[in-house]
């Protein structure tokens, strides 16, 4: 299936968000995870399985002012 | 008063350090630790982007104690209070915070607030529970609009950011520290150490900065004269200055001289 990830397009197998991460080495607690425009909370990352379609963005921190 | 016991209070946290650093712009990592251990301070600001999927994931949180320090994300770069809001909230979701540095820009030369999305913004993550440390213009009106909204904190820039102009409108600022209650602190504009001094001696609650440093010829000693330059403001404040006056007053007695 493809998905939008960051603004890229990216086909992967069906998967929970927590198991994509994984398959990316993201760590989870490092992150935060916007799925089509809404917060997806981190406790609902094993349990929320990415569909077909879906609008993904993976953001962290980094230095700025 | 002694410094000891002189804290920087904002939403009922306090803070022993009245200074406030950025996290950008660092030569390394190694050298952005240095520089923070330096400055002495405890709330440091970082900026929310997307996951670069491609590299490395070597992730700025590896490197920053999160018991040492309270991280304070910023809305740097969006132009819309929309915009805003959604970094504001991922912000929370990954720092597990709720404090925000909201800045929302309206020109990408100046990198001057828009003050009308700012307060758009700042309502919307006052009422969904976020500790909002509002960047905005040196306007002792606006900065009462924010307060009132339920800013943690008003941030009214020295100079513009990265300018290291200095604080080019000392008097505004008193302005707003009388006008409001709530901390003023003073974001952006700071170029040396005495910018931090001169903003300190006004009597705001502290100072936030980052290309003041991690621009220095040498980050790690100006991180330094920052800590020192805050602190010695900050205890001129409270000493209270001479009154300037024209003509001289001499220091040794006229008595007994020869």
């Amino acid at each position: 299936m493809q998905i939008t990830v960051n603004g890229e397009t990216a086909v992967i197998a069906k998967m929970s968000v927590l198991d994509y991460l994984r398959t990316l080495e993201i760590d989870p607690a490092r992150v935060a995870v916007e799925l089509n425009l809404d917060i997806l909370p981190k406790a609902k990352y094993a349990e929320t399985v990415i569909a077909d379609g879906d609008r993904i963005e993976i953001v962290h921190f980094v230095g700025g002012g | 008063m002694s410094e000891a016991s002189d804290n920087l209070v904002i939403a009922g946290r306090a803070f022993s350090s009245r200074l406030m650093v950025g996290t950008g712009k660092y030569a390394s990592m190694e050298q952005m630790v240095r520089a923070i251990e330096l400055s002495g301070a405890e709330i440091i600001t970082v900026a929310v982007r997307r996951v670069n999927l491609d590299r490395s994931k070597e992730s700025l949180l590896d490197h920053i104690d999160l018991k040492r320090y309270t991280l304070l994300p910023n809305t740097a770069g969006c132009y819309t209070a929309e915009d805003a809001i959604r970094t504001c909230r991922l912000a929370r979701e990954a720092g597990m915070s709720d404090f925000v540095k909201l800045e929302v820009l309206g020109d990408e030369k100046t990198l001057f607030p828009d003050n009308e999305e700012l307060l758009k913004a700042a309502k919307v993550l006052v009422a969904e529970g976020f500790t909002v440390l509002p960047y905005c213009s040196d306007d002792v009106i606006l900065c009462r609009k924010l307060e009132d909204i339920g800013c943690a904190a008003v941030m009214p820039l020295g100079a513009p950011i990265g300018s290291g102009l200095g604080i080019r409108n000392p008097y505004n600022i008193r302005l707003i520290m009388d006008a409001v209650s709530v901390p003023v602190i003073v974001d952006a504009g700071v170029g040396t150490a005495s910018d931090a001094a001169i903003a300190m001696e006004l009597g705001v609650d502290g100072v936030l900065m980052n290309t003041g440093i991690a621009g220095a010829r040498n980050p790690l000693a100006m991180a330094e004269a920052m800590n020192l330059a805050v602190r010695a403001g900050r205890l001129a404040y409270l000493a209270g200055r001479i009154p300037k006056k024209l003509y001289a007053t001499a220091s040794s007695p006229i008595e007994g001289m020869i």
